[in-house]
């Protein structure tokens, strides 16, 4: 029986008695431990991607893992996890798992390892280390992350006296949006973002395919405002699913959206529709504003964008409308053309415009829980970091890149050679598919000392390591307090459902270890993770056995103002303390403060834009082997619009090859589809695919990498990040 | 059952949680998405379906069973009994809607509308699950019920009515 209906059950039993807190304790407390005070279900939160949907592992009568439910008090979930999430138990039950340790015993990328104890593995990473910091210094070991492990080796390499760690999910994702957003309203939007999509009146989304993309509490949201009758405005070159739920769906010309954003601004502000109070209140740089867009009409935007003028006008009016309850979605994988700072900044003005922050239906002002960490020794400061080797750039920039690290590890053929990475963790990341340009990537690896994977799976990564280290899958292992942003402050514990299958560990445990070969001791002050994560939730008065009970305890702040009250005003983070519409800081750096509009190069005859995308039933390239996600979905198909088939005499289902604007082939085939759902001058694939990895045995070979094609990278001058939408492609039928 | 086609994104959560709420073996299923696209750029429809069983008033495949493991149990679901069950298929060509498998045990497995979560007051795996609560489960035959309310105010259509099974699974446009 589902708690909430329980409760209904046993409020009714007691005949209207109030529930003292005490009782209330006391029922949560039994409510999930059998009658041998045995658990009935595990406390979890995904790692299968990174919405972290708290829910329950149940085990079978055999024990065995059964299946993850959604925690009905998870603001995440909602008690409903994804797809993904609901085949979590698959990165569990994958026969190709990493089982062992291991270790290189040929080349780099031969794939020949030799099985080792966890004592040798950390031996010799440790002191690989140390060679490397005697002859280099500390700084030139990197940590590349995606995940929970990330923090324990994080903790780990500052500790080691290096800050060169760097996130994949900034760099080559939300980096431009985080950025744009600081500029804007002094923050990030950060994750998940807080955007009240339940009671919005209008959502605009620009190449976000919701849906397709299962950020699981926004699907769900934009779900409920179609109930509500919300219009959903859809921006995007493909008929995606959201489009098709859209009351308008504007089948722009790829690379244009700044032209239309540029005039969607010009109309609202021509017309008198955005929100003069709060603009008033809030705004500084609207006079600019107003001069910087006033040639930018429909009319204008129409010959750049190929969106009729009228649509662009009613599409505005739709927004002004619904103001303040209205969202223009600030997307998540925001690098596309190197202009994407640009870009999200006037998706930012945008949303200021029309005063739809700090409203309902816009976005509302976070809350979130903080747990004390215990304290750890000062880091000693590292002598350089990533930052001194992009000449005074990127500024704007708190968060390392990725691509930059990767650059830092080649050595230059000439000049200064002192700031070198040599060493590299890759902890949860498959950096082969996750950074575009892979021959870039392997050029660096070639340049390295040591390399250490750490994940649960092989993958193309891993084939590249010196030293491979198992993780236990998150069903298996404990992990930090989830603390995320939300509506109401919450935290959610990651526990054990069943001990780890083969020789495999949690991450927490191999940065100790390692630690502690590294004379690191002090900064690992628990010997379990149990006794951390007690520690913890104790100083804010729960406890790790209370946790057990809920899975998820929202701890929200007292009067915390979800919305600015109509008619004031807060203080904004900027250098002006105001919503800055003309941005000084990006001003500063030498940047346009507003954003302009940049003609993209367009694909040669005979060659198509490549847009790639999300499928619901995957993420990334690290689902591509879960044998209940490939059951699903198990390769990746290229749509092409049948005009385009026809041209080319492509058959539906046909396997042909892609070659991309650099003469790159791709080294699998891929399915043709054809679908009236994509524009004549662009093909789309899902992303994730191709694995070249032979230990996939469920993915090797299974459709086609988009990140492979991806050899024109674009990067944005204003934060570093790295634009990927700029690459065509064209096809190969003859049988290969 | 009824589901709300304009807010079913396809995602198949539907499917992956039938199949381990019910341990379906991998490469099978009792649930599966349909996606029919209409138009030309730019002129386009498209419509997501989960689809199951019908638990068809008249359905063929409890007819056609010779053994009696297919059945219709007093609220309506219809159910096959595993150990009743020769495997002869027969009620699978008779299915209009494909709705069966032969389980590699040997007997046929359906959709159950998940009968042994319904005892215990909670919903079928795949209404539960659905990030959209695209899904509606209730007693058509009570006019109190949600989906007798939902029924009565949305339009909706049902799949191959020809065939003449009366089926149960609705999908509102």
């Amino acid at each position: 029986m589902q708690r909430r209906e329980f409760l209904k059950i046993s409020s009714l039993g007691i005949g209207g008695l109030a529930l003292s807190g005490t009782l209330l304790y006391e029922f949560f407390n039994s409510a999930n431990e059998d009658s041998d005070g045995e658990l009935k279900r595990f406390p979890t939160y995904c790692e299968i991607c990174f919405w972290q949907c708290a829910g329950w592992t149940h085990l079978d009568k055999d024990k065995k893992i059964w299946k993850i439910i959604g925690n009905d008090d998870d603001p995440h979930s909602n008690g409903r996890l994804c797809p993904r999430g609901t085949g979590g138990i698959g990165s569990y039950y994958d026969k190709d798992r990493l089982k062992k340790p291991l270790i290189r015993i040929n080349d780099r990328g031969k794939q020949s390892f030799r099985e080792a104890s966890w004592e040798e593995a950390f031996d010799l990473i440790a002191k690989k280390m140390k060679e490397i910091s005697a002859k280099y210094g500390p700084e030139s070991m990197a940590l590349f992350h995606h995940g929970s492990g990330g923090k324990y080796f994080t903790n780990l390499l500052k500790a080691f006296g290096s800050d060169n760690i760097a996130k994949p999910s900034f760099a080559q994702c939300m980096g431009p949006r985080e950025v744009a957003y600081a500029a804007t309203f002094g923050t990030g939007l950060s994750s998940p973002e807080p955007l009240d999509i339940r009671d919005t009146k209008c959502l605009v989304l620009i190449g976000s395919h919701l849906g397709e993309n299962m950020h699981n509490a926004q699907v769900q949201e934009m779900s409920d405002a179609i109930d509500k009758g919300a219009s959903i405005i859809t921006v995007d070159p493909r008929f995606s699913t959201a489009a098709s739920k859209s009351k308008f769906w504007l089948p722009i010309k790829p690379a244009t959206d700044i032209a239309l954003l540029l005039s969607w601004i010009n109309v609202i502000i021509a017309n008198e529709w955005y929100d003069k109070e709060f603009v008033e209140l809030n705004c500084e740089g609207f006079d600019q504003l107003k001069q910087h867009v006033e040639s930018f009409t429909p009319e204008w935007a129409f010959g750049i964008t190929t969106i009729e003028p009228d649509v662009i006008v009613k599409t505005a009016k739709a927004m002004h409308d619904a103001s303040p309850a209205v969202i223009i979605h600030p997307g998540r994988h925001t690098t596309w053309y190197g202009d994407d700072t640009q870009r999200l900044r006037a998706v930012a003005i945008l949303n200021a415009l029309l005063g739809s922050w700090g409203k309902r239906g816009g976005f509302f002002i976070p809350d979130k829980a903080s747990i004390p960490h215990h304290h750890l020794p000062a880091y000693p400061k590292p002598a350089w970091t990533w930052k001194d080797t992009v000449d005074g750039k990127y500024n704007l920039v708190d968060l390392g890149l990725a691509n930059v690290l990767v650059d830092t590890s080649i050595p230059k053929k000439t000049g200064d050679n002192s700031k070198v990475i040599k060493g590299w963790f890759v902890v949860g990341t498959n950096l082969i598919n996750t950074l575009p340009n892979t021959t870039h990537t392997l050029k660096a690896i070639q340049n390295l000392d040591l390399i250490v994977a750490v994940d649960t799976m092989p993958m193309e990564i891993t084939g590249w390591a010196d030293v491979i280290l198992p993780e236990c899958t998150y069903l298996e292992r404990y992990d930090s307090i989830r603390v995320s942003q939300n509506r109401e402050g919450n935290i959610a514990l990651r526990m054990p459902a069943t001990k780890p299958l083969y020789d495999t560990k949690p991450a927490w445990w191999m940065a100790r270890e390692l630690g502690i070969r590294l004379g690191l001791k002090e900064y690992f002050p628990f010997k379990t993770q149990e006794e951390e994560l007690d520690w913890e939730l104790t100083q804010i008065g729960s406890s790790l056995k209370e946790m057990k009970q809920l899975g998820v305890k929202k701890i929200p702040t007292p009067d915390h103002n979800l919305y600015i009250p109509k008619g004031e005003t807060i203080e904004f983070n900027t250098n002006s303390g105001k919503i800055e519409l003309y941005s000084s800081a990006i001003d500063e750096e030498g940047f346009p403060a507003m954003p302009v509009y940049t003609k993209h190069p367009e694909p040669e005859d005979g060659f198509y834009r490549l847009i790639y995308g999300r499928a619901p039933m995957h993420t990334f390239s690290r689902t591509a082997n879960n044998p209940n996600l490939t059951d699903l979905m198990d390769e990746n198909t290229v749509w092409i619009n049948p005009k385009i088939a026809n041209l080319w005499d492509l058959k539906e289902n046909q396997y042909i090859k892609l070659k991309n604007q650099d003469g790159i082939i791709s080294t699998f085939s891929i399915k043709v589809r054809v679908t009236e759902r994509i524009r004549i001058d662009s093909v789309y694939m899902v992303h994730g695919f191709g694995h070249a990895d032979k230990k996939l045995t469920q993915a090797y070979g299974r459709g086609a990498s988009d990140t492979e094609m991806i050899t024109n990278v674009l990067i944005d001058p204003i934060m570093g990040g790295t634009g990927m939408r700029g690459n065509f492609v064209t096809f190969i039928t003859e049988t290969v | 059952m009824a589901i709300d086609t304009l807010k079913c994104v396809g995602c198949s959560d539907c499917v992956v949680a039938c199949q381990t709420e019910n341990n379906v073996p991998i490469g099978y299923c009792r649930d599966w998405i349909v996606e029919v696209t209409d138009g030309t750029y730019p002129n386009l429809t498209l419509e997501n379906r989960s689809e199951r069983c019908c638990h068809c008033s008249n359905a063929p495949c409890v007819r056609c069973c010779p053994t009696g493991a297919s059945h219709k149990t007093e609220e309506g679901v219809v159910l096959v009994t595993h150990s009743d069950c020769i495997g002869c298929a027969a009620c699978i060509t008779s299915c209009p809607y494909d709705a069966r498998y032969t389980h590699p045990e040997g007997y046929v497995d359906k959709c159950t509308f998940c009968y042994h979560r319904l005892a215990d007051g909670l919903l079928p795996a795949c209404v539960s699950v659905c990030p959209t609560k695209c899904m509606y489960f209730g007693d058509i035959d009570n006019p109190e019920s949600t989906i007798s309310e939902v029924l009565k105010n949305r339009k909706w259509k049902l799949l191959i009515p020809e065939a003449g099974t009366d089926p149960k699974l609705y999908f509102l446009i």
